[in-house]
C-alpha cells in the first residue's frame, strides 16, 4: 500500500466531513470520532512497522515526481509524532465525553478536534514548506473554534489575541516562505536543502533561518514571544487545553527541528547560538511563571514554556546526544502534559475552581487520582525509573558534550523548580485538612480518572521500556544528524 | 417602519440572478483552458443569491431555495476528498487524476478529467461557506 504515509491524514479528514452531516447527534459523533481516532493510531502504528524495516516512507501526491509535486515524508520522528498525537487525542476525546456539557458536544467540538488531528499529522508528514504552512493554518482554524466553543466572556477576550497573534505569525510564515523561495526557487524540503548546500551565500540564508525562528517561536512560544500563550491557554475548559498544552506548541518545536537539521546547518555558530540562548531564556522564564502562580492551570501552563525551552536547547547543541535527547523528551512530554492538564481538570471538577486556597486534603477521598497525580509529578520531573530522565539525561550530556557549562546546569536547576511547582499542587491539593468542595462534577471523577491513568500507563511504560524505544528514536534521530539521508530519500538521486 | 416599494429592484434581480448565475457556471467549466474555477464559480453563484438576499429576504429565499448551507459544505468537502482518494483503489498515490476523450452526443469529443469532480467539490464548499456566512450574521439579532 504505497498510501500509507497518508492514512494519518486521511482518517480523521473522512471522519470530520462524514461528522459535519450530523452535528447534533451527540452519541454518533462520540462513536465515530473514537473509531477514526484509533484507526489512526493503528495507521501509525503500522506505518512505523514500515519505516523500521524499510526505511524512510514517502509518497509524491498526485505521482508528479519529487521536486515539482508535494511529497509527503514518513521518516521515524514524524511517524513516532503521529502516533503520540492520536493516543494523546484519543485519551482527550473519551475524557470529553465524560466532562463536557451536551450543549458544547452539540457545537461542532468533535470535528474541531478532527480538523486538529488532520492539521498536525499533515505539518508532521508534509515535505513541502508551503504544505506545511497549510497544515498549520487546518489545525490553528480547528483551534480558533475550540478556543472560542463555549462563548464566556475571558474566553472571548483572549481568543481575539490568540487570533491575532496567529494571524500575524501566519503572515510571517507566508514571507518567510516568500524570501527563502526568492533566494533558492524551490518549495521541496529536501530540495531546499541541496540548493542551500550549493548556494554557498551564508548572510541571505542566515537571516531567513532568523525569520523562520521568529515564525516557529510564535507558535511554539520561546522567550520573547511567549507572552500569548498563559492567557491564551487558561481560557477554554480542560480538554481543549490538555489538546492545546499537548500538541500545539510541539509542532511549533518540531517546525524548528525540522528547519535547522535540514536546512539552517550551515552557518550554526550564530544560528544556533540564538536558538540555545533563546531557549535557555524560556526556561528561565517558564521557571519564574510556574513558581509564582497558586493556580493550577497557570502553574502547568508555564511548565509548557519549560519543556519547550528544553526541547530546543537540546536541537541547538546538535550534537547526537543532545537531538536523540531532544526528541526523547519531546514524545514524553507530549503525553506527560496532557495526563497532568486531565489531572488538573479533575481536581478542578471537584473542587470548583482552579486555585489552589479552594483545594486540600482530596487524598481522603480520592486516592487514587493524589497517586496517580504523584507519579505524573515525579514523571515530569525526571525522576530515574520514569519517562521524563532518559531525555534531559542526554540532553545534559549533549549540552556537556558540546563543551558548554551553563545550559545544561540551567537545565538541571529547572527540574528541581519544575518538580518544587507540580509538587506544590500535591502538597497543598491532596494533603492537609479536606474542605468544602463546590465543584459540581465531582461524581464523574473516577470516570475522569481512566484516561488520564492510561496516559500515565503509557508515560511508565515508555520510561521503564527506554531500552526498547531507544533504536525507535536513534532512527528517528538519523536524518537530522544527516540531512542527506532525507534527501536522497526524498529526491531519490 | 415606512413601507418601502422595491418594485424596480425585485424586477431587475429576477433577470440579473439568472445571468450572473449563468456566467458563474461558465466561469466553473472555464477553468481547465481559461481562467476561473471552482473558487471564483461558487463566489459569484454565492453573489447571485445574496442579490435575492437583497432584494427579498432570507424567509423567500429559504423557500426558492430549501438548502442547508452547512450540508453543502459537508458534502463539498466529501466530494472532493473521496475524489482525492480514489486513487486508493487503484494503489496509485493520493490525488492522481486521471482524464480521456469521450464522444457525447450533444458536445461532440470531449475531454473529462476526474479533476472536475474535485472542483464541484470547491464549488459547493465555496458557496456553503460563503452563505453560511451571511445567513447567520444576517439571522443574529
Amino acid at each position: 500500500m504505497i498510501n500509507l504515509p497518508l492514512l494519518p491524514i486521511l482518517i480523521p479528514l473522512l471522519a470530520g466531513v462524514i461528522l459535519m452531516f450530523f452535528p447534533k447527534r451527540i452519541k454518533a459523533q462520540r462513536t465515530i470520532s473514537i473509531i477514526s481516532t484509533v484507526a489512526t493510531i493503528a495507521a501509525a502504528v503500522v506505518l512505523i512497522a514500515e519505516i523500521r524495516q524499510n526505511g524512510i516512507q514517502t509518497l509524491n501526491l498526485g505521482s508528479w515526481p519529487a521536486p515539482f509535486g508535494i511529497p509527503l515524508v514518513s521518516d521515524m520522528l514524524s511517524a513516532l509524532l503521529v502516533l503520540t498525537t492520536g493516543i494523546v487525542t484519543l485519551a482527550v476525546i473519551w475524557y470529553s465525553i465524560y466532562y463536557l456539557e451536551d450543549e458544547y458536544e452539540r457545537y461542532f467540538y468533535y470535528i474541531a478536534v478532527q480538523f486538529l488531528m488532520v492539521g498536525l499529522n499533515g505539518a508532521f508528514t508534509t515535505g513541502d514548506i508551503f504544505n506545511m504552512f497549510v497544515f498549520f493554518e487546518v489545525f490553528l482554524i480547528s483551534s480558533y473554534l475550540l478556543i472560542v466553543l463555549g462563548g464566556k466572556k475571558a474566553q472571548l477576550r483572549e481568543s481575539v489575541k490568540y487570533v491575532l497573534i496567529n494571524v500575524i505569525s501566519s503572515a510571517l510564515f507566508v514571507s518567510a516562505v516568500a524570501y527563502l523561495y526568492g533566494v533558492v526557487g524551490t518549495l521541496n524540503m529536501a530540495d531546499i536543502s541541496v540548493k542551500i548546500a550549493e548556494l554557498n551565500d551564508p548572510g541571505i540564508i542566515t537571516v531567513i533561518a532568523i525569520f523562520f525562528l521568529l515564525v516557529f517561536g510564535l507558535k511554539g512560544a520561546i522567550f520573547p514571544l511567549y507572552f500569548w500563550l498563559p492567557g491564551s491557554y487558561h481560557a477554554p475548559p480542560i480538554p481543549v487545553l490538555a489538546l492545546f498544552g499537548a500538541l500545539l506548541t510541539k509542532v511549533g518545536v518540531y517546525a524548528i527541528m525540522r528547519t535547522y537539521t535540514l536546512f539552517f546547518y550551515h552557518d550554526t555558530g550564530y544560528t544556533h547560538m540564538i536558538l540555545g540562548v533563546l531557549a535557555l531564556l524560556s526556561i528561565v522564564i517558564g521557571s519564574i511563571g510556574a513558581l509564582a502562580y497558586r493556580d493550577v492551570k497557570m502553574i502547568i501552563i508555564y511548565n509548557i514554556i519549560i519543556a519547550v525551552g528544553v526541547i530546543l536547547y537540546g536541537v541547538a547543541v546538535m550534537t547526537p546526544d543532545g537531538l536523540e535527547g531532544a526528541v526523547f523528551y519531546l514524545l514524553h512530554d507530549m503525553i506527560i502534559k496532557t495526563a497532568l492538564f486531565l489531572l488538573v481538570g479533575i481536581m478542578m471538577a471537584i473542587a470548583g475552581s482552579s486555585h489552589l486556597k479552594s483545594m486540600g486534603g482530596m487524598i481522603k477521598d480520592y486516592p487514587l487520582i493524589g497517586w496517580t497525580y504523584f507519579v505524573a509529578t515525579l514523571s515530569l520531573a525526571g525522576i530515574p525509573p520514569l519517562s521524563g530522565f532518559i531525555g534531559k539525561l542526554l540532553i545534559v550530556r549533549g549540552g556537556f558534550g558540546a563543551g558548554e557549562m551553563i545550559g545544561p546546569l540551567i537545565i538541571l536547576g529547572s527540574s528541581l523548580i519544575v518538580l518544587y511547582s507540580a509538587m506544590k499542587i500535591f502538597t497543598n491539593g491532596f494533603w492537609g485538612t479536606p474542605k468544602e468542595y463546590t465543584g459540581a462534577k465531582a461524581h464523574l471523577a473516577s470516570r475522569l480518572w481512566i484516561p488520564a491513568a492510561v496516559l500515565m500507563v503509557i508515560a511508565i511504560s515508555y520510561g521503564v521500556g527506554a531500552e526498547a524505544v531507544r533504536p525507535f528514536i536513534t532512527q528517528a534521530v538519523e536524518p537530522l544528524i544527516d540531512p542527506a539521508i532525507y534527501i536522497e530519500a526524498v529526491l531519490k538521486e | 417602519m415606512r413601507k418601502t416599494n422595491d418594485l424596480i429592484l425585485q424586477t431587475v434581480t429576477k433577470v440579473i440572478s439568472f445571468i450572473i448565475i449563468l456566467f458563474s457556471i461558465h466561469l466553473f467549466f472555464a477553468g481547465h483552458y481559461t481562467p476561473g474555477g471552482g473558487f471564483i464559480g461558487g463566489l459569484m453563484t454565492a453573489a447571485a443569491l445574496v442579490l435575492l438576499l437583497l432584494a427579498y429576504d432570507i424567509k423567500t429565499l429559504d423557500n426558492i431555495l430549501p438548502f442547508d448551507y452547512k450540508l453543502m459544505t459537508a458534502a463539498g468537502l466529501l466530494i472532493a476528498v473521496l475524489t482525492a482518494a480514489g486513487s486508493l483503489l487503484f494503489n496509485v498515490p493520493f490525488f492522481t487524476h486521471a482524464y480521456d476523450y469521450f464522444d457525447l452526443p450533444l458536445l461532440g469529443e470531449t475531454s473529462l478529467h476526474t479533476a472536475v469532480l474535485f472542483d464541484i467539490g470547491v464549488y459547493m464548499v465555496v458557496i456553503g461557506i460563503t452563505m453560511t456566512i451571511i445567513q447567520t450574521i444576517g439571522e443574529s439579532e
